[in-house]
């Protein structure tokens, strides 16, 4: 016992210990990066096509995605042996495009060179082969390979989809929210009363004037728009399914269209990061299980941001009176023990709370005073962007706080009263001396903070996100910031696609996907405020000797 | 409560002291200080009168009626054993104590004929009028630039001739201009321990206080940094009243003109440091100085 003891006190083990917990801790992050990232960028790779032959005569070309023992309960055959996943696409023809398929039922394989992957704007993936190109009347397939036809037309199409998003995005929707300001003003001027009324009398008929004058503006950009889609829908391919049954779809909604047994290694890298393009920049189809996610990445950063500029001030504003003006006591401790115990409530809670105080009586008290007109309506009544900032920084303010009270704490003694002896008051030593000592603690909280609440879901769901956004909550509309508008959120996206989805397996490389690209821009956010702190840190650097 | 445990236990028993202080303990309430005789005398040109003053924190009574004249332009040392209460009348003469909880003062401090405790004093302007240099080197995180100019920024001077002008004055009075005028946008903090303290002795003399008040400045120097201290305070006092703190009798010899020795929050003895050091009125001053305890 005395020698157990005694080696005990040596530390050996305790070394063992500390690094066994560092160790358990690295597992951890390894393990969840190790399970995500592989699947996550092995998700956009464009996996080979192979067209299997059933017992049943039905031909497949499907991408193999998993092989597994069948499981002897399942299979009432009681037959043995494996069973592969595959992709079968084509949901529109086969109304499943996911299968588990006996390996014993598949009599033959073979990889047709000229199948082709069809990405498309609705009813996922298509996986067949392409039969003709038709452009307007005439069939434009004799002749040369309709492959290499459609690549021009597909060019065209997609320039004419980007000047119809353009139009329908940018200008009729500018001309919308023009209209409905105009609207809404008309409304503001009718609820004042019948004197007032009557003295904007003038003010209603030139309003109305411009009403019409931006209806007619509507109507022909809503023209050219349809003249556009019209035009879309001329070209058009026939693709066939492995058993010939055909499919017929304008090549405007082709995504993309490639024929992945014959890229190498340079196309399939291509085809990679075409779609890692389109994943981060473009919007979400599918009900979220397919496009990007742009979105949702542009609503996380965004909420950070103001979640960020709201807790920054008033936690650190708390920690100072707290540190530097509060006379210590027993009530001066009972707040920092409240305080931290903040830190310690489910986030749900703070979400109904949010959803109490902000949305309904603070948006509804902001409703009643300023927009009045669009009653019923909601303008702040409901959830937004800047409700769910809000109760973000609530939720993370306690972090900030302990953060800058301690590193207000470690301030010195000799440093605050070099300054009061200077004949500095009480704020010019705070304002000059303690708080830029502070600065990189205090950012050190803010890190922190950032990192909590970049990662909670709970409470945006009932203040605030959605999972489509009309609109992004920053636009070319004034007032450009758009604090009362949902947003999409990674979090949230996760959430969404993986359990709310119809498709669970079409979604699945969505999910992972979402999930590094949130580690990745929480490392971002995180990133960027260690930079701003390693900054203040090098000019308030100490004696290195 | 923890000290309570690293005591040995005294069983209700007054705890034994060396037996010097003891005798000093019961003998110095009824001491009447010894102030020399030209100090009596100039009462009228001193430039800080220390009246009758009194100083407790809490329950602890650290000052007990101490009555001292300073006079302008001479470097006058405050001595005395740890916990005599030199530093805590030091951190008086510019209300310094004040930023102490539980503080409580009473007596008169005069500074060139106003109470500095009369309550229409503005603190931060009296504190305008002092230079302080502490004990620990206290450079502010800031350039050393910064750290001279600060005073300054802090009474609104924007002008930045007037602030060059004075960080190269201060720099050089406090002889580091030249190990620094080539770096002055660099961290106060990056300098060496001496040169540090320096830095904040320019830092004090910056806003041309009419005091400098000195807290054992070279008490955490090596003895080359000290020396150059020593002799900064030497010149300086052609421009300044200087009030030094110091445990380190031979530096009160070396620097000051006039000494006060300082026992148990009393003044014991205040006269020429000639005098104090050769020939002190007092036999607890004898003691102190010669070595018998302390």
């Amino acid at each position: 016992m005395a020698r157990s003891g005694k080696k005990f006190e040596s530390g050996g083990p305790f070394i063992w210990l500390t690094g066994a917990a560092l160790a358990a801790c690295l597992l951890m992050i390894v393990g969840l990066v190790g399970v995500v990232a592989p699947r996550a960028l092995a998700a956009l790779w464009p996996d080979r096509l192979v067209e299997i032959t059933l017992v049943d005569g039905k031909k497949y070309v499907v991408a193999l995605l998993a092989r597994e023992p069948i499981p002897a309960a399942s299979e009432g055959a009681g037959e043995p042996g494996s069973r592969v996943q595959v992709r079968l696409g084509n949901r529109d023809l086969y109304g499943l495009d996911f299968r588990w398929i006996p390996e014993s039922q598949i009599v033959s394989r073979r990889s047709p060179p000229d199948a082709v992957l069809v990405e498309r704007q609705e009813y996922g993936p298509f996986q067949g082969y392409l039969r003709k190109v038709v452009q307007g009347e005439e069939a434009a397939s004799a002749g040369s390979g309709p492959f290499e036809r459609l690549a021009p037309l597909l060019e065209e199409a997609r320039e004419r989809s980007r000047r119809l998003r353009r139009l329908e995005k940018r200008d009729i929707g500018a001309v919308n929210y023009r209209i409905e300001q105009k609207r809404l003003e008309l409304r503001a001027i009718r609820q004042e009363g019948p004197a007032a009324r009557a003295a904007a009398r003038n003010l209603i008929v030139e309003i109305e004037a411009e009403v019409k004058q931006l209806e007619r503006r509507y109507e022909t950009l809503r023209e050219r728009a349809n003249r556009l889609k019209v035009e879309n829908e001329r070209a058009q391919v026939t693709l066939a399914d492995a058993n010939g049954e055909e499919k017929t779809l304008p090549v405007s909604s082709i995504v993309r269209i490639f024929r992945p047994n014959r890229l190498d290694l340079l196309g399939r890298l291509k085809v990679y990061f075409s779609r890692l393009g389109e994943f981060i920049a473009d919007e979400p189809r599918e009900s979220n299980t397919e496009g990007g996610v742009f979105p949702a990445i542009f609503g996380t950063v965004m909420m950070v941001v103001i979640m960020s500029a709201a807790v920054m001030p008033f936690g650190v504003l708390a920690a100072l009176y707290l540190r530097e003006y509060a006379r210590q006591g027993p009530l001066v401790r009972a707040v920092r023990i409240a305080v931290n115990n903040l830190a310690g409530v489910p986030s749900i809670v703070f979400g109904v709370f949010g959803l109490g105080f902000f949305v309904y009586l603070t948006g509804g008290a902001i409703d009643r005073l300023f927009y009045s007109e669009r009653l019923p309506d909601p303008t702040f009544k409901t959830g937004g962007i800047l409700w769910a900032s809000l109760t973000l920084a609530l939720l993370t303010v306690p972090v900030v706080i302990v953060a800058t009270e301690e590193s207000l704490a470690a301030v010195p003694r000799g440093a605050r009263d070099g300054s009061y002896a200077l004949g500095a008051t009480k704020w010019q030593t705070i304002r000059r001396i303690v708080l830029p000592a502070a600065a990189p603690g205090i950012l050190t909280g803010l890190i922190l903070a950032m990192a909590r609440g970049a990662g909670e879901v709970a409470p945006l769901m009932i203040t605030g996100v959605v999972k489509l956004a009309q609109d992004l909550p920053f636009d070319p509309n004034p007032p450009f910031l758009h604090f009362e508008r949902k947003f999409m959120h990674l979090g949230f996206h996760i959430y969404d696609v993986g359990f709310q989805s119809p498709n669970v397996e079409a979604a699945k490389p969505m999910v992972y996907l979402t999930t590094l690209l949130l580690l990745a821009v929480i490392v971002a956010l995180n990133l960027t405020a260690i930079l701003v702190r390693e900054r203040l840190r090098r000019k308030l650097r100490t004696a290195t000797f | 409560m923890e000290t309570m445990t690293e005591a040995p236990p005294t069983h209700g028993v007054e705890v034994r002291r060396p037996e010097v202080a003891r005798h000093e303990r019961s003998d110095l309430a009824t001491l009447e200080p010894f102030i020399g005789n030209e100090l009596e005398t100039s009462r009228a040109n001193a430039v800080i009168s220390i009246r009758e003053l009194d100083l407790s924190y809490g329950e602890k009574q650290a000052l007990h009626r101490i009555s001292m004249e300073i006079l302008p332009r001479r470097v006058t040392a405050l001595i005395g054993p740890s916990g005599c209460g030199k530093s805590t009348l030091l951190r008086c003469l510019n209300r310094m104590n004040d930023l102490i909880d539980g503080v409580r003062i009473s007596g008169k401090v005069l500074f060139e004929g106003t109470d500095i405790y009369a309550p229409e004093i503005d603190v931060t302007e009296l504190r305008k009028r002092f230079g302080m240099v502490f004990q620990k080197s206290n450079p502010f995180p800031k350039s050393i630039y910064e750290n001279v100019v600060y005073g300054l920024r802090i009474q609104g001077v924007r002008n930045k001739a007037v602030l060059d002008e004075a960080c190269e004055r201060s720099l050089t009075r406090a002889a580091l201009w030249d190990e620094v005028k080539d770096r002055l946008n660099e961290s106060g903090l990056s300098l060496s321990g001496g040169q540090m303290q320096r830095l904040c002795i320019a830092r004090a003399i910056a806003v041309n206080p009419e005091v400098v008040l000195m807290d054992e400045p070279a008490s955490a120097l090596d003895p080359i940094a000290t020396a150059k201290i020593e002799e900064l305070i030497y010149e300086l006092k052609e421009h300044y009243t200087i009030v030094i703190v110091t445990h380190n009798m031979q530096q009160a010899a070396r620097v000051s003109e006039f000494t006060a020795f300082f026992m148990l929050g009393r003044l014991v003895e205040y006269d020429r440091t000639g005098k104090i050091f050769t020939n002190p009125a007092q036999k607890i001053t004898e003691d102190y100085i010669t070595g018998r305890f302390g």
